[in-house]
């Protein structure tokens, strides 16, 4: 789950990472007040996605009436496609100069690394190699001050600006820790004439760790109405803008239907992955899932391992009686007890594919004939 | 012969005593794994499937001689189990769990390290040597017994390309699944190793999928093996930024796509398979064509 930079802030305040003075709106009350109270302020949209500042997501401004026709100007705005509904207000910082700092997991590493460079301000994607030191952190010692020292010193960076910056890294390291991030990342970390401090940050947290975040972690919404009902049920499901409704078990083969769908000339409405060892009662209501987005047809596509064939089987058969299925369905069961499934679909005339590519081909036959219900054919 | 396991291979199960824990344990009994004890805290004493029951891992390894295990736990227990095992000693840890929280994977894996243990997974269906042994969830009768490794990411994906290579007159010597989170133990690149190191195996398939680097990373070490490689990748259609399904099988900032997937392992002499059907021709061209391995 990403946070919005006013959440990470808030975050790293409370943990002891200076942050410039500023206070969140949604709409014009005490805009003003803030402003003159403040002085010169930075108002910046509150959206989850990068690069805010080139799509005009900042403003600035030294007068009350300019600032609140600029919040109402950002607060009307969307920056890429995303509707700005929140804006930070901060005072204007004297900018010295601007370092990079972030804290990652490098997967293939399986370790925790420290990513720091003196070319702030700027995408860090665009930093050539060479200028961005990457230091791995073992996890059973966690950062030392030594090795902030070392970075530093790598960095170029001297007296007080280093000292103040080793310090921003070995407190950023227990945020990291402390609240199961995936990454933290200020950029710009702001060197000013008293102190260092954060001008942005961003924070993803780890989802499965949701059962211990500590209370001050705000809750994100990043999902469609939609994913979110599937979320519930615990399915895993992406809304895409195909024809086809998918449903599967596993994520690779979820994702590899989705590319048959591609190949063979259609495309997906959803990414659905109903899990492993999902109930008759689970598969019913995921169909329901699918159905209320309303795809063209369906394809249910199972390998049963933990799943039972035949319980999708009548959980299919109950869905399409109670919701009396007009549009085409192709279902392919493989696995276990796949024979009890086929027999169960065969009962209600319902056919069913053991190749995957005879039940994605002919699913886009129908399609492309028409929609005759398979069903009944 | 075959990789990690075999019939002489003794394994323990932790959370034996779970929903999983005992279904499992079972199947993996009837598909002739030698299951020699359970760990269950509190239930010591009691038996699964006539396989005893102790309330540590120490316990268990105190009475029984091990060689892996194997964990069913909830994901918040995982971290304890794990550790317990390392501890204990066990040098070869399968993580069936799911949902695993990414810091207690990292501390597991630099624990795994010290220890100089082996673990695959977690979010993964297990690994194993059709007709000798399994640990793991995977169906017990899609496999056959032969000459091809199998190593994937993705757990029902592997299941459909065994299923495919099987049809088509394919056995495996061992399948390994690495496991779908974003960190994992054992790599595409260890698992190479072990099948260019076996006798039994003759060739390699390589189950992938967009996300992260791995099958990058895989690719620049099969331009040295001598075996031949065919591939399979999944989320060619996927959009950018949306994670698909697994926690690590997301493109973003550009990175982990299809595209660089497929040309960093045909730059390296590997065939890629377009449709999961081809997986299994694709193998017997190659093992037609000898051990020798064709470029270009």
């Amino acid at each position: 789950m990403k946070l919005y930079e006013y959440m990470a802030k808030e975050i790293f305040r409370r943990n002891g990472i200076p942050v410039p003075m500023g206070a969140v709106f949604t709409g014009v009350d005490g805009v003003a007040a803030f402003q003159e109270k403040t002085g010169s302020v930075a108002i910046k949209s509150q959206v989850l996605s990068g690069g805010r500042g080139k799509a005009g997501g900042i403003k600035f401004a030294t007068e009350p009436q300019d600032a609140i026709s600029k919040v109402q100007e950002l607060l009307a705005s969307k920056i890429k496609g995303c509707q700005v509904e929140t804006v930070l207000i901060e005072e204007k910082v004297t900018i010295e100069r601007e370092l990079y700092l972030a804290i990652t997991v490098d997967g293939s590493k399986r370790q925790i690394v420290l990513l720091a460079s003196v070319a702030g301000g700027m995408d860090i994607e665009q930093v050539p190699e060479e200028q961005v030191i990457k230091r791995f952190i073992d996890i059973t010692i966690g950062l030392q001050p030594y090795a902030t020292r070392e970075i530093t010193r790598q960095m170029g960076l001297k007296g007080r600006e280093a000292k103040q910056t080793e310090e921003v890294m070995l407190k950023l390291y227990q945020v990291f820790r402390k609240y199961d991030a995936e990454l933290v990342e200020i950029n710009p970390l702001v060197v000013t004439p008293s102190q260092v401090l954060a001008a942005d940050g961003k924070m993803t947290v780890d989802d499965e760790a949701a059962y211990r975040f500590l209370p001050e972690v705000p809750y994100v919404e990043e999902k469609t109405a939609v994913e979110k009902k599937a979320d519930d049920l615990g399915i895993s499901y992406v809304e895409l803008d195909g024809e086809v409704g998918v449903m599967a078990n596993g994520a690779g083969i979820t994702m590899a239907t989705l590319d048959l769908l591609q190949h063979f000339g259609s495309s997906a409405r959803n990414f659905m992955d109903a899990g492993g060892g999902s109930s008759e009662k689970a598969t019913a209501a995921a169909l329901e899932i699918l159905l209320s987005t309303n795809p063209k047809a369906l394809l249910i596509n199972i390998f049963g391992g933990i799943t039972r064939c035949d319980d999708v089987a009548r959980a299919f058969v109950q869905v399409k009686k109670a919701l009396d299925l007009k549009l085409p369905v192709v279902i392919r069961l493989v696995g276990t007890n796949e024979d009890l499934g086929t027999a169960i679909l065969r009962e209600q005339g319902i056919e069913s594919f053991k190749s995957v590519e005879e039940a994605v081909t002919k699913v886009i036959s129908l399609l492309k004939g028409g929609g005759t219900d398979v069903h009944n054919s | 012969m075959s990789i990690i396991l075999n019939q002489t291979t003794r394994i323990i199960v932790q959370g034996i005593t779970g929903t999983q824990g005992q279904f499992h344990t079972g199947q993996m009994i009837a598909f002739g794994s030698k299951i020699v004890g359970g760990v269950s805290p509190g239930k010591g004493g009691q038996e699964v499937h006539g396989v005893p029951v102790y309330d540590t891992v120490e316990e268990a390894m105190l009475k029984q001689q091990v060689d892996a295990s194997v964990i069913f736990v909830p994901a918040k227990l995982v971290k304890d189990c794990a550790l317990e095992a390392l501890e204990a000693g066990i040098k070869t840890l399968v993580i069936v769990t799911e949902h695993v929280p990414l810091h207690d994977t990292l501390e597991i894996m630099a624990y795994a390290e010290k220890q100089k243990a082996e673990i695959v997974g977690p979010n993964t269906y297990g690994l194993i040597s059709p007709g000798q042994c399994k640990i793991g969830i995977m169906p017990n009768n899609i496999f056959m017994p032969g000459e091809v490794g199998v190593v994937a990411r993705s757990g029902t994906l592997s299941y459909e390309i065994v299923y495919q290579l099987t049809g088509a007159g394919v056995g495996q010597s061992s399948v390994v699944g690495l496991g779908g989170d974003r960190v994992v133990g054992m790599s595409f690149i260890q698992v190479l190793e072990k099948f260019e190191a076996d006798p039994a195996t003759k060739a390699v398939v390589l189950v992938g999928e967009i996300g992260g680097n791995a099958e990058e990373k895989a690719a620049d070490y099969i331009k040295g093996m001598t075996k031949p490689v065919v591939a399979f990748l999944a989320g060619k259609s996927a959009p950018p930024g949306k994670r698909m399904g697994h926690a690590g099988a997301i493109i973003e900032r550009g990175k982990g796509t299809f595209k660089s997937k497929v040309e960093a392992l045909t730059a390296a002499g590997v065939s890629v398979a377009n449709l999961p059907w081809e997986v299994g021709p694709l193998v017997k061209q190659a093992l037609a064509q000898g051990s020798e391995k064709v470029y270009g």
